[in-house]
């Protein structure tokens, strides 16, 4: 069995250990006896429908975003949204997740268009959230990770966050929220990087991948006792000092 | 202007604080007092360093990058004092403005005379505009612009708009001394009334196939395509050209070759500016050292120091405090070396990977604010490099959890993998586990480096670091 994760932009949206999501999907495929391929797609690459079973999409700088979001429009940004709703998992961390919603609004110039998967918009904000992140999800359990924005995401109506802000700021530092959540795609400020950490959010999203491609309906659990260590001191270290 | 004519009150109350404050704080045992009493004689004469560095006659120099600044700095200010100049220099590491007033203040009378010729001042990145604004340098040497510590930071193009706003008011008598194999120092030091000069590596068998993961200037500044390497040395460091606009690295007035690294005790070089050529070997290892030798060699043919005495001096060099420590402990040689950002702990994997890590290996994490609060960075880190040996890796430290799990997701198999509590039970326990008469690694980040030193004076070990 294999399962192919899409790196979306990964040359130029890489920042703050993203790789470490990456990462994270490709061992616990490979412990499970499940081969993984790590594939780039960049600028100018096309995104073949029903090629890829994990998409991981980070974040990246300012200028690389307009890059992006131009090269994301058409007909890339449309099988992309095909795929998530024919129930792809995708992992999205900040620039990612921004332009999954409709559009990000920097503080000055135009609107970077997104691709609408997300019903959530971000706006250039003022202040930095920069602070390690406690959320809690009544899917995943109790996320940790560490954010770093100025972005203020809101959700619109019909959006359902990833959780709710425990430490930290989340979306937009108002109402509690962080990330989004739609079918099999995830989007959130947090970086940790954050399935290392999180191994629960790491095997949701491989198992979504089975079930689509192979029709199966469990996973093997791994031994997580170095990562439940991991997860529980960061949760320690956040309450002492956001 | 002589003290008796001209008596500056608040200067003069100033530098009393901060003398005393400084001198206090080494009495009560309580650190080094090298940050606190520049913060008490800023708040008394805020432009105490405007005014103590205006009247260092020989001039200022300031060095700023992400890594190496201590290391060039020392090698630099050594370089000038073998040149019979007393030399002023923020020494300790401690480099923002309130350090820097402290050194000064304590390097000079009480009436605010500096003791110096010439000052060698390291400049922390955020803080670099606001001290070149103060000290009005002659020379600015800029090292490199790599991805560290993000939290503090934000983003590396920030750092970059901000310096980039700072070149703009340099003079034409003023001189930017910039690594050329710096695609990004290079292209925010294009076009400006200031002189640049640059140096750099001119080839080397030691290359990089091809980009590593923790690269943050691989795009051309001038028109965004990504820049192709005809020769790739270290992180985003080499020959690079932009296919698209033509943008490259232009001739460099300082150049090296004939790089041999030899393993963890040495680097030796040729440097080559105008019609000098200069051969030196320095006393600490790996590429990057190459480049600080280098940075710190052309700053001083540039003052107008004699080749000689940069050869001479270079090769008397001990490693800076902290930054690579050699100490014999209970019968075991101890190898700390400070690991600080994804580039800094590349290298050190780097170098301890060449055939194959046997020795155990000790990795202290911290979060505090001087080691990063994000430990994202681990991520950034090729810690696959140690996947192929076969030593025993401890972890240790207030995130010592986190580079346990990066342990893991580097496929270095488990019974390898030794989590171990936080100092200073897990050195001990780290050091039992040496085989007595042989070589152990300690590799902590900034503040589990000062605990470690710590211990080990208290030990008896090592002498305190402030007076080194």
């Amino acid at each position: 069995m294999k399962l192919s994760i899409c790196w979306l932009y990964g040359s130029s949206m890489n920042i703050y250990g993203d790789r470490g999501n990456v990462l994270a999907l490709a061992q616990r495929c490979r412990w499970r006896g499940i081969e993984a391929e790590i594939v780039q797609s960049g600028l100018g690459d096309v995104i073949d429908s029903g090629r890829f079973d994990i998409f991981f999409w980070g974040g990246g700088q300012d200028r690389e975003q307009i890059n992006v979001s131009a090269d994301v429009q058409g007909v890339k940004g449309e099988t992309l949204r095909a795929e998530i709703d024919d129930g792809a998992a995708l992992l999205s961390v900040c620039g990612g997740y921004q332009l999954l919603g409709h559009y990000y609004r920097p503080s000055d110039g135009d609107d970077l268009p997104g691709i609408g998967v997300f019903d959530a918009w971000t706006v250039a904000g003022n202040e930095r959230f920069i602070g390690n992140i406690v959320v809690e999800s009544t899917e995943f359990g109790e996320l940790v990770g560490f954010e770093n924005h100025s972005g203020l995401t809101h959700l619109g109506a019909s959006a359902e966050p990833l959780g709710t802000v425990r430490v930290g700021r989340g979306n937009n530092g108002t109402d509690g929220t962080e990330g989004c959540r739609y079918r099999n795609a995830v989007g959130c400020y947090m970086h940790g990087a954050l399935l290392p950490k999180n191994p629960v959010l790491s095997d949701f999203l491989i198992l979504a991948a089975l079930r689509r491609r192979y029709g199966i309906d469990g996973l093997p659990q791994l031994d997580d006792a170095l990562e439940v260590v991991a997860h529980s001191t960061a949760v320690q270290r956040a309450l002492v000092r956001r | 202007m002589s003290t008796a004519s001209r008596f500056d009150v608040r200067l003069v109350a100033g530098v009393a604080a901060g003398k005393l404050s400084g001198q206090a704080i080494r009495l009560l045992g309580r650190g080094g007092g090298t940050a606190a009493p520049g913060l008490i004689a800023n708040l008394i004469e805020p432009n105490i360093l405007d005014k103590i560095t205006g009247k260092v006659r020989g001039g200022r120099i300031v060095v700023a990058g992400t890594n190496g600044k201590t290391t060039t700095s020392r090698m630099l200010a050594n370089i000038l004092d073998a040149a019979d100049l007393q030399v002023i220099h923020n020494r300790s590491g401690s480099n923002l403005v309130r350090g820097i007033s402290a050194a000064f203040a304590a390097q000079s009378s009480w009436t605010g005379l500096p003791r110096g010729d010439i000052a060698v001042i390291e400049s922390d990145e955020a803080a670099f505009p606001d001290i070149v604004r103060r000290v009005n340098p002659r020379l600015i040497l800029l090292l490199n612009l790599f991805r560290d510590q993000l939290d503090r930071y934000g983003e590396l193009d920030t750092i970059a708009r901000h310096w980039r706003e700072t070149f703009e008011t340099l003079r034409p008598d003023q001189t930017l001394l910039v690594n050329g194999d710096d695609p990004a120092l290079v292209a925010i030091t294009e076009d400006l009334p200031a002189q640049r000069m640059l140096f750099g590596i001119k080839e080397s068998r030691y290359l990089l196939p091809e980009l590593p993961h923790a690269v943050d200037s691989a795009l051309c500044r001038r028109c965004g395509a990504p820049l192709r390497y005809t020769q790739l040395f270290l992180s985003h460091l080499g020959e690079y050209v932009c296919d698209n606009c033509g943008f490259h690295r232009p001739g460099l007035d300082f150049a090296a070759s004939d790089i041999t690294l030899h393993g963890l005790d040495s680097v030796s070089l040729k440097l080559v500016h105008a019609e000098d050529v200069i051969d030196f070997s320095v006393a600490i290892p790996g590429l990057y050292n190459a480049y600080n030798a280098v940075a710190a060699a052309s700053a001083a043919l540039t003052i107008g120091v004699a080749p000689r005495l940069v050869t001479k001096t270079l090769g008397a060099f001990r490693s800076a405090f902290g930054r690579i420590e050699r100490l014999s402990y209970r019968g075991r040689e101890l190898v700390i070396v400070l690991i600080k950002n994804p580039v800094g702990f590349d290298e050190v994997l780097r170098m301890l990977a060449v055939g194959g890590l046997r020795e155990p290996t000790l990795i202290v994490i911290n979060d505090l604010d001087a080691d990063g609060r994000d430990v994202s960075w681990l991520w950034d880190v090729n810690v696959e490099q140690l996947a192929d040996g076969s030593s025993a890796l401890y972890t240790s430290g207030l995130r010592g959890p986190d580079m346990a799990v990066r342990l893991k997701y580097a496929g270095i198999a488990s019974e390898r993998i030794h989590p171990l509590g936080d100092l200073p039970a897990s050195f001990d326990q780290f050091v039992d586990a040496i085989p007595a008469g042989t070589t152990g690694y300690i590799l902590p980040t900034y503040t589990a480096m000062l605990q470690l030193r710590q211990m080990l004076v208290q030990r008896g070990t090592v002498a305190a670091f402030w007076e080194q």
